[in-house]
């Protein structure tokens, strides 16, 4: 079985392309979005970015490798249970919608580590968040780049580190040389490349499936039987890992670095809240996909599944379905959205990083971006090529950094913005402790405390009681400390939650009438005649 | 070992502040300095109240007050009761006296059991005005304590003096930055309103539009409130002016303007940029006859954006350069009428930013100039007020 996948791929050529392709994207599309501007176009210079593109910005640079390779592998491996995965990533949107979203974006803040300096005034709060910034950003990276490892491998036959390196090179060199870059676009783009380059082989799959389409020229390759069940994933075990899941899920996306900074392009609250909605529609249409190569490789390829080689499931299931030169093709095109997915994902998550390390270490001028960049990029790679092989799916690590996100800085933001109490005490103590079990559970589950009974369970999925934990601590130390509530929290709360328009005085919106009412029509004829 | 250990007992032995009169100095200079700050922010009632009991622990006396010219700002210690008379003790010093010793027959209040008898007045002088009194009380005034409640008095004026130093010198940017804001009416609107005019005839579509373009530009610049605004509206009222110049100047002036539009909500100080954009357009190409060319960038690098303005004209020498950004923008030293801009920009965002964010200008005679800044997206206390809604690309 596993010898069939180890041979080199036939279609090494056409993979390498679009893997290049997609870097020279990547590299390269940036600089259109600050096109020379000729004189009339200043309006459009001082414009910001529109809710559908951010949150097309926002989708491109959080689908990783984990939804894009992983949902797929974990559903044709354990079966439906896995479906929450898709079902928890984008409903974290839902959560920050309600609770965070335009508050978070009203505060000012470019990262948790601003929020939680601006709301509780305290230097101790901001450097613990900003460790779990980096810890957090930089855990995130490394099974994107074993992803990017595998897939390199899976396609073109080159060893894993290759698919490693290359990704951790075109990130350096994309952040280092960013500043004049259009992020957003860039983003923006990878989100539509990723849709298309998992939407169109999806739909030929389909097509296969359903014996409409019969590209080998015979009937439609006859359904392999699956052969094994996976156990750890069934019983009461099963349901709680679930529900730990959705905890993770459901309230990790929030705590993520490069979220938050991808929000700060919005221009007020209320754009933070539509692009939050552009983002749940967005990722939910997304995350249809990765159902059809999960049921199907399921059906088809289940020999993956127990290859312990599930994630490589989205990569070989077109060219396996569909032979000849549109096999090889659909092939080409899914290799592509899947670097895009890593290229992304990396580059948004070691900006976010470099940025709060140049603030906080070094400074924070050119040269400290600079030397910044580089950690944040080069010890994921390092940590990736060290680690070896644990099986654990790519959806499944991510998930474990969701959990930290979860047990730390949604404490921080949800107590932040709707508890006036909250004190700078209890919530460096409530992260520390979140923070602290999410991180150690798993590290101590993979070193095989706990066993595969009840115990290792609550031990590899920590979020259900982490969570709980973190935000009891935080209550309580604060309850604890009521001298220490910052002396500004009512009028930051006001801040956070007042629409800007109002917030900012009677004075400001007579302008601000004076402004539409004397300018729109300038306006509207520059527009008609452009 | 047991030598080594020994050392650093014996070197204290003989340091100043080990034995009990070094003990004392020490625990006085922990009290004024815990006072300080409170009195680094003026005579009020918050600041008097915050530093009453430090004083009072100063003196070691059982109350004492502080005044203004008129009423009592707050009062530390026994016998609160006393507190309400402390305006017409301190009547006769605040009226321009020195020092003044009230025996019981004007302090005490009769009950035994208080022990505020006799009290010191000294006045608190700011710049040779008396802007307020201290009143020690004590059972009876000794010669040590009229000596120190004076000490004790000079001390608190030295440190509004101080807080009176710092309020000037925040009253003089902000007066600069009104100066710049009324700068650039004269000498910018009479040559935008004349480039206007003579359109009006053969264009009048753009004279409209070049109108409210300048009455947009003015309503920005000449904005009463709010130290702060975002970059988006910063770089519209540089579009705003660059078109306006460009009506008078014609094709001579190139103009190249780009933004990430990841940095336009960043908040900024009022008038940031602008200023500079003027300065470039002033000092690099009006001098000159050959036709000139601004760049304008704002890109976006991690938590930070950084700005940059550039021209190809005349240049500068360095050295006065150096002169006008070390004055801080007061146009002493300036010469020109474009240092205040930059003097002042330089001024307000070490202020705000601190002495890491300055301007970092390079320019030679004859090499044009590129003047540089960096603004961190997030920093407390810097929030820009939403002005009007920022509209969306219309691309989209």
């Amino acid at each position: 079985m596993s010898a069939a996948h180890e041979q080199v791929p036939v279609n090494a050529p056409a993979n390498l392309t679009a893997v290049l392709l997609v870097v020279a994207v990547t590299v390269g599309i940036g600089g259109y979005g600050l096109r020379s501007r000729s004189t009339p176009d200043f309006y459009v210079a001082s414009r910001t970015v529109s809710p559908l593109r951010n949150a097309a910005a926002v989708s491109g640079e959080y689908l990783s490798a984990a939804s894009y390779l992983g949902i797929a592998g974990l559903l044709a491996t354990y079966g439906s249970t896995m479906l929450w995965y898709g079902v928890g990533y984008t409903a974290g949107y839902l959560v920050l919608l309600v609770l965070v979203a335009a508050p978070l974006r009203r505060s000012g803040a470019y990262t948790v580590s601003d929020f939680a300096e601006a709301r509780l005034g305290s230097m101790a709060v901001r450097r613990t968040a900003t460790v779990f910034v980096v810890l957090i950003g930089l855990l995130y990276q490394v099974p994107q780049l074993v992803g990017a490892g595998l897939a390199l491998h899976t396609v073109l036959g080159a060893p894993a580190w290759s698919g490693t390196v290359l990704v951790t090179a075109v990130v350096l060199v994309s952040v280092i040389t960013g500043g004049m870059r259009s992020v957003t676009l860039v983003q923006s783009v990878q989100y539509w490349l990723k849709l298309t380059a998992l939407a169109v082989p999806a739909l030929a799959l389909l097509l296969v499936w359903r014996g409409v389409w019969h590209p080998g020229g015979g009937p439609a390759p006859a359904p392999v039987p699956v052969a094994h069940t996976a156990s750890g994933h069934g019983g009461g075990q099963g349901l709680y890992s679930v529900y730990s899941l959705m905890v993770a899920t459901f309230l990790g996306t929030m705590g993520l670095p490069h979220v938050t900074a991808r929000f700060y392009t919005n221009p007020d609250g209320r754009a933070a809240r539509r692009t939050t909605v552009g983002v749940l529609g967005l990722l939910g249409v997304f995350y249809l996909l990765p159902e059809v190569y999960g049921a199907l490789g399921r059906r088809y390829a289940p020999g993956l599944a127990a290859a312990g080689r599930a994630d490589t499931e989205v990569l070989l299931l077109p060219g396996h379905l569909v032979p000849g030169a549109t096999g090889q093709l659909l092939t080409a095109l899914v290799v592509a959205g899947a670097f895009a997915a890593f290229l992304s994902t990396c580059s948004g998550l070691a900006l976010s990083v470099a940025a709060v390390l140049s603030q906080d270490l070094f400074g924070g001028d050119v040269r400290g971006f600079r030397r910044a960049a580089a950690p944040a990029v080069v010890v994921p790679c390092a940590i990736a090529l060290l680690l070896p092989g644990s099986g654990m799916s790519v959806a499944h690590e991510v998930g474990l950094v969701f959990s930290v996100a979860a047990s730390t800085f949604c404490p921080l933001l949800v107590l932040g913005i709707w508890w006036r109490r909250l004190t700078a005490a209890g919530a460096v103590a409530g992260m520390v402790v979140g923070g602290g079990l999410s991180a150690a559970a798993p590290t101590l589950a993979l070193l095989g405390v706990g066993g595969c009974g009840r115990a290792g369970a609550l031990l590899a999925e920590p979020a259900a009681w982490s969570v709980p934990a973190a935000f009891l601590t935080m209550v309580g130390v604060s309850l604890l400390t009521p001298g220490r509530v910052p002396a500004a929290a009512s009028v930051m709360l006001a801040r956070l939650h007042l629409p800007e328009a109002l917030a900012a005085g009677p004075a400001d919106r007579s302008a601000a009438d004076g402004d539409r009412s004397s300018s729109a029509p300038v306006r509207s004829s520059r527009d008609g005649r452009r | 070992m047991a030598d080594m250990f020994r050392r650093p007992g014996r070197l204290r032995r003989h340091a100043g502040f080990d034995g009990r009169a070094g003990q004392a100095a020490f625990e006085a200079l922990h009290r004024a300095s815990l006072a300080a700050p409170a009195l680094r922010a003026g005579l009020t009632e918050t600041s008097a109240g915050a530093a009453a009991r430090h004083l009072r622990e100063l003196l070691g006396a059982p109350g004492l007050a502080v005044t203004d010219t008129e009423r009592v700002l707050a009062w530390d210690g026994a016998g609160r009761h006393h507190g309400a008379g402390a305006a017409e003790l301190a009547g006769d010093v605040l009226a321009g006296g020195g020092s003044a010793v009230l025996k019981a027959d004007r302090v005490w209040c009769g009950d035994l059991r208080c022990e505020l008898r006799e009290a010191v007045v000294a006045p608190l002088v700011v710049e040779d005005r008396v802007e307020g009194a201290l009143l020690v009380y004590a059972p009876g005034v000794s010669a040590g304590l009229v000596r120190a409640a004076g000490e004790v008095a000079r001390w608190t004026s030295g440190q509004l003096e101080l807080a009176e130093t710092h309020r000037s010198r925040t009253r003089l940017v902000e007066a600069e930055l009104r100066a710049l804001r009324a700068q650039i009416s004269p000498h910018f609107s009479c040559n935008a309103l004349t480039a206007i005019a003579s359109l009006v005839r053969t264009d009048p579509q753009r004279a409209r539009e070049l109108l409210l373009d300048f009455a947009d530009f003015t309503r920005y610049s000449f904005r009463r409130h709010g130290e702060f605004t975002t970059l988006a509206e910063e770089f519209r009222s540089i579009g705003q002016y660059l078109v306006l110049e460009q009506a008078r100047f014609g094709d001579r002036l190139c103009i190249d303007v780009q933004a990430a539009v990841e940095v336009l909500p960043v908040a900024v100080p009022f008038l940031c940029v602008q200023p500079l954009v003027e300065n470039a357009v002033r000092h690099g190409f009006e001098g000159g006859t050959g036709p000139g060319r601004i760049t304008v960038l704002a890109g976006d690098v991690g938590a930070e954006a950084h700005i940059t303005v550039e021209d190809d004209g005349a240049g500068m020498d360095p050295e006065m350069l150096r002169r006008i950004l070390v004055s801080g923008g007061t146009s002493a030293a300036g010469g020109g009428s474009g240092g205040v801009g930059l003097g002042n920009v330089d001024a307000r965002l070490r202020r705000v930013y601190g002495d890491a964010y300055g301007l970092v200008v390079e320019t030679a005679p004859g090499a044009g100039t590129k003047v540089r800044l960096r603004v961190p997206k997030y920093r407390a206390g810097v929030t820009a007020p939403q002005m009007w809604p920022i509209p969306h690309s219309l691309s989209d």
